[in-house]
């Protein structure tokens, strides 16, 4: 079974999904950051691929990924630094990012690469369902990976089943439409995600953007299979000396 | 199947480039963008409101100047499209107007906007204030402090300007807050995207409210010259909107030249420089597929130019389609070569042009055309905008 679904297979639940940045806030501290997630208690870890241009992310996550720039991570070094990590993290691990770094580096080569190292699955926004179809699920499934479209609560019925047809893993519901990091009142999407659950998806479901502290966390859950926590898990990494002490503090507070 | 070069096909692509490059939050608004503007433009309500305040408040059609000391020096009949004329001072109104008038009809409250030199910023505010509709423009912090005039008044129009801060604080940048902000406001705000860039059906749009430039030019060259034809056409590509508008009634003409000049700021080796066909290469970013300028690592990269209408990365898909087919022609200019077309054009023809347009003409000294042809350059812009730089140029001795 794979990872993904072997972790929604034993957790109908409060499925705690935790993003990182590849690269921030030190360059090596990439593997390092996933391993103290993971003995912190995240199930499935998100590793951001930095882009210079994150339309879909906010201030919080574009400025760790310029850190990460800067520190000189690249799509190879990441790879490169990732080539251990089946070694030490055993839960599933998605790829996020942009499609244009993707694309240089060569579509087909970033799927083989990501699948040797050992990732699950990939989440590229800006990577629409019409070229998805046309040009690039094929590679995607030879390689074994999964890939995850965002739902938004503007997205029709007739929509989501089709992202979700098109999803394996899990399908991944943005909380209200805004970029991530942005605080809005969580009651006015509780309404939305009832409105997913009725649907009866193949996917299980995991809510992202909002979701920062145990109460979003909880109540997410409410509704979904589990959440995703982002922008408030890059603030609590930032100026902290000791990431792994920072990170079991930042869980602790979201699972109680 | 793509059957002309003025049109993308249904899913928005010129040949390889174009489509709709979109995170799903966006998908709804520009999905009901995409299914009504065919529509909504050719409604002939929408047509006669368009054409009276392309006419009436525009002030159109813009001359068609035969510049007679500027032909004697290239040796050729050289056309200047005045569009700074336009009211605004530059070509940019003639899609705000357009734009406005959809953002209306899909019954939107909000407008935003991102600008670089300001030109798209202003005539954006100017529409809003003639809508009265709230308007807020993104603006590179650095372009901020480069187009003061232009700031001044978008603000006083009642706009409010926003400072991007992120990145190279120029256009790219202020793009990418406008783009934010719309998927944050994705229910009562219209975006008024200012060059042919963006996902689909925006490069269109754009190019088809920017064709009356063209149409224009072939009426206006009958009436002068008895031919609609030219032998060649010649606009500045930042994004390539005044391009995309001066090229379109001429691109399924095989007889007349396209010519694109892009910025090389101080010179296409030097990393100091924005000619993207030049350095970039097939890429995404702002929600298309086209040429751009990127680090083997795919990550954007800064552009320069003196010119901060053209400081933009990329061009738009339809630009880099003629691009690759050859279809069209591109040269690029220095800011020096750009700063001497300027003053040039000033003392030969009494035009101070904006530094955009200036980049255009330097395509002049480029390019031979025979005694007898008839050649269009697009003057997008007037150079009140620029008069600071003009001014530092002229204290170093220009």
């Amino acid at each position: 079974m794979s990872r993904l679904k072997d972790v929604f297979a034993k957790k109908e639940k409060n499925v705690l999904n935790v993003y990182c940045t590849a690269g921030f806030p030190q360059v090596n501290s990439t593997l390092p950051v996933m391993e103290a997630l993971q003995e912190s208690g995240a199930d499935i870890i998100e590793l951001g691929m930095p882009y210079s241009d994150p339309l879909a992310d906010g201030e919080v996550i574009q400025n760790s990924s310029t850190i990460a720039l800067q520190g000189g991570m690249t799509l190879s070094l990441l790879f490169e630094q990732l080539k251990p990590m089946r070694e030490r993290i055993h839960v599933p691990v998605v790829l996020m990012g942009y499609m244009n770094p993707v694309l240089q580096y060569g579509f087909e080569k970033f799927c083989a690469d990501a699948a040797a190292v050992g990732v699950d699955g990939l989440i590229l926004p800006d990577l629409p369902p019409f070229e998805f179809e046309t040009t690039y699920k094929t590679i995607v499934e030879q390689y074994g990976l999964s890939f995850i479209f965002l739902v938004t609560p503007e997205t029709s019925e007739a929509r989501v089943r089709k992202l979700d047809a098109l999803s394996s893993g899990f399908l991944y519901a943005v909380s209200s439409s805004s970029t991530t990091g942005n605080e809005k009142e969580f009651s006015a999407v509780e309404q939305y995600l009832e409105r997913l659950k009725n649907y009866g998806l193949n996917n299980p479901i995991l809510v992202g953007f909002g979701i920062k502290d145990q109460d979003t966390f909880s109540r997410a859950c409410n509704y979904a299979n589990g959440a995703i926590i982002g922008s408030a898990y890059i603030k609590a990494l930032e100026g902290q000396p000791d990431l792994a002490a920072a990170t079991r503090h930042f869980i602790k507070k979201v699972l109680g | 199947m793509q059957v002309s070069y003025k049109q993308p096909d249904e899913q928005g692509y010129y040949g390889e480039f174009g489509g709709a490059y979109i995170p799903e939050m966006l998908y709804p608004n520009v999905e009901e963008l995409r299914e009504n503007y065919l529509n909504i433009i050719a409604d002939p309500a929408f047509q006669k409101e368009y054409q009276l305040l392309l006419k009436d408040y525009a002030g159109r059609p813009t001359p068609l100047y035969w510049a007679a000391r500027l032909s004697e020096k290239y040796g050729t009949h050289v056309y200047l499209k005045r569009e700074d004329l336009c009211h605004t001072g530059a070509h940019k109104v003639n899609n705000t107007i357009g734009q406005i008038l959809v953002a209306e009809r899909l019954g939107k409250k909000r407008i935003i906007a991102e600008t670089g030199a300001g030109q798209h910023g202003v005539a954006t505010a100017t529409v809003c204030a003639l809508k009265g509709l709230e308007c807020i423009v993104y603006m590179g912090e650095k372009d901020i402090e480069r187009q003061a005039p232009n700031v001044a008044r978008m603000k006083m129009l009642g706009a409010t300007v926003v400072p991007a801060k992120s990145g190279s604080k120029t256009l790219k940048d202020a793009t990418n807050e406008a783009i934010r902000d719309w998927i944050n406001n994705p229910n009562d705000t219209f975006y008024i995207i200012g060059s042919v860039v963006g996902p689909h059906p925006y490069p269109d749009m754009v190019a088809r409210f920017q064709s009356v430039i063209s149409k224009e030019i072939r009426t206006q060259l009958a009436e002068k010259i008895g031919t609609e034809l030219p032998r060649a056409v010649i606009a500045c590509v930042g994004g390539g909107s005044n391009a995309a508008g001066t090229f379109y009634h001429f691109l399924d003409e095989p007889s007349v030249g396209i010519y694109a000049v892009e910025a090389a700021g101080c010179g296409i080796d030097t990393h100091m420089s924005a000619a993207a066909t030049q350095l970039g290469k097939p890429g995404i970013l702002h929600g298309s597929k086209s040429f751009l300028m990127q680090t083997a690592d795919g990550q954007v990269e800064e552009p320069y130019s003196i010119s901060a209408g053209l400081d933009y990365p990329g061009i738009g898909p339809m630009h880099a389609h003629l691009f690759v087919t050859g279809r069209g022609t591109f040269l690029n200019a220095t800011d020096q070569e750009a700063l001497d077309a300027a003053f040039e054009l000033a003392k030969l023809e009494g035009i101070i042009p904006a530094l955009e347009s200036a980049h255009a003409l330097a395509a002049l000294n480029k390019v031979s055309f025979a005694k007898d042809d008839h050649v269009v350059v697009c003057l997008s812009g007037r150079g009140d905008k620029d008069m600071e730089t003009y001014m530092k140029a002229m204290g170093a001795g220009a």
